[in-house]
């Protein structure tokens, strides 16, 4: 896993100036080069990578790049995930250390930092009287289950133990949806209006379940039995379990349609697709094993005929 | 958000009972759900962040708490900082030129 760095690969320091790496890399290109090691084919390769690494280094842009990691060391663009923005952003909370100050509460900040915030209204606060603002919003985030994502649903999210905010999570929120509730976030100042909550919704993922826009796709197990002679089974359905009438003759691979059974909207609501997949179930049962050996010798059928060889 | 094996997938040098070990010493702070993990996007970031403090500063399981707890503390002072930010720029200009002029200079 741990590559040599381009340094490593020229013995030098990563503080070491222009100079000293060009020297360096002289030196080894001499050692190394493929003229005077013929049939060494390890020397030819490290020639080469010698010769990358000159070549990185030697750009005063890419090895600045390469030194703030923003390029690997064969000098492709490395993705850069970054902490702070999620630290800082609306699930910051969750690793926020405990007992913080609130600093919704003037007076604790004043406090933490033992300024006179009684002074406020004197000389230096004059200019607080008369005037009205918007308070700031607050942001919150909150999970949901797929099936209360997919038909909706009317949620309390907590945010200390005598404060709530009753969430209505419309049907069909996508993960990462933000609702917007007026007016609970901070209050205004000055008798001006509050402002916002910002709840960035979580749709937890399901092991049956998937979304497809407004549809519903799930995997359903089915008997040999179920899929030749067909019958009626339950199936698992965001609204709570239904019964489906399997086709005589069905397949792995078939794929039933339950009309509205998808994300509940409204007006349109989606539908839940279910793709049959046949599970023998005991495939070393000798019964079994009989029957299939006397229904094959009649019966020639390659399931592969189609696939490109 | 994502489960424990899509995590896995993700993030390649990241061993399960390494993680495991990380989740027990509150380092990472999963969803619990259903009895499994899930991963907020925040979570695969502390857990990218955490391999990086670990390989790449040679910050070893003694001292990695004292590193986390520091930056934790930071950008919960970041946070409380960014909201004292907005609850001021939703102040009138004369609020904002008062408070600016009430700023003692830094030095």
């Amino acid at each position: 896993m741990a590559t040599e760095t381009p340094y490593q690969i020229l013995g030098v320091k990563p503080a070491a100036t222009a100079d000293e790496i060009r020297k360096a890399y002289r030196k080894l290109a001499k050692q190394l080069h493929p003229d005077l090691n013929p049939g060494k084919p390890e020397a030819e390769a490290r020639f080469k990578s010698v010769s990358a690494a000159y070549d990185l280094l030697s750009d005063p842009d890419k090895r600045a790049r390469y030194d703030r990691g923003e390029i690997d060391e064969t000098g492709a663009e490395r993705p850069r995930y970054s902490y702070r923005p999620h630290a800082e952003g609306a699930e910051g909370w969750r690793y926020q250390p405990q007992g913080e100050m609130d600093l919704s509460d003037l007076e604790d900040l004043f406090a933490a930092y033992g300024s006179a915030g009684r002074g406020r209204r004197g000389s230096a606060g004059a200019g607080f009287e008369g005037f009205r603002a918007r308070g700031p919003d607050r942001s919150f985030t909150m999970t949901v289950d797929f099936a209360d994502a997919a038909k909706g649903d009317k949620k309390r999210l907590s945010l200390s133990p005598d404060e709530w905010l009753d969430v209505t999570i419309p049907a069909g929120i996508e993960d990462g949806q933000v609702l917007r509730l007026r007016g609970k976030g901070s209050p205004g100042f000055g008798g001006g209006e509050a402002g916002d909550a910002l709840i960035e919704v979580h749709v937890a993922p399901h092991p049956l379940f998937k979304r497809d826009g407004n549809d519903v796709r799930i995997e359903l197990p089915v008997s040999l039995g179920e899929a030749v002679l067909g019958g009626r089974i339950p199936v698992p359905t965001v609204t709570g379990p239904v019964t489906m009438t399997i086709p005589k003759g069905s397949d792995t691979g078939t794929v039933l349609r339950l009309r509205g059974k998808g994300i509940q909207r409204r007006a349109n609501p989606g539908d839940q697709y279910v793709t049959l997949m046949v599970v023998i179930g005991q495939p070393t049962d000798p019964e079994l094993a009989e029957f299939v050996e006397k229904w094959a010798s009649s019966h020639s059928f390659d399931p592969r005929r189609e696939m490109p060889s | 958000m994502i489960a424990l094996d899509e995590l896995l997938g993700r993030v390649r040098e990241l061993d399960r009972r390494e993680l495991a070990q990380w989740v027990e010493n509150r380092w990472v702070l999963p969803e619990e759900r259903g009895g499994a993990w899930l991963f907020h996007e925040v979570d695969v970031a502390r857990v990218e962040l955490i391999l990086e403090i670990r390989h790449e500063f040679a910050i070893d399981d003694e001292a990695l708490p004292l590193v986390l707890g520091l930056l934790d503390q930071v950008y919960g002072l970041r946070r409380q900082l960014r909201r004292l930010c907005d609850a001021l720029a939703s102040q009138p200009s004369e609020v904002q030129e008062a408070i600016r002029r009430a700023l003692p200079p830094t030095r």
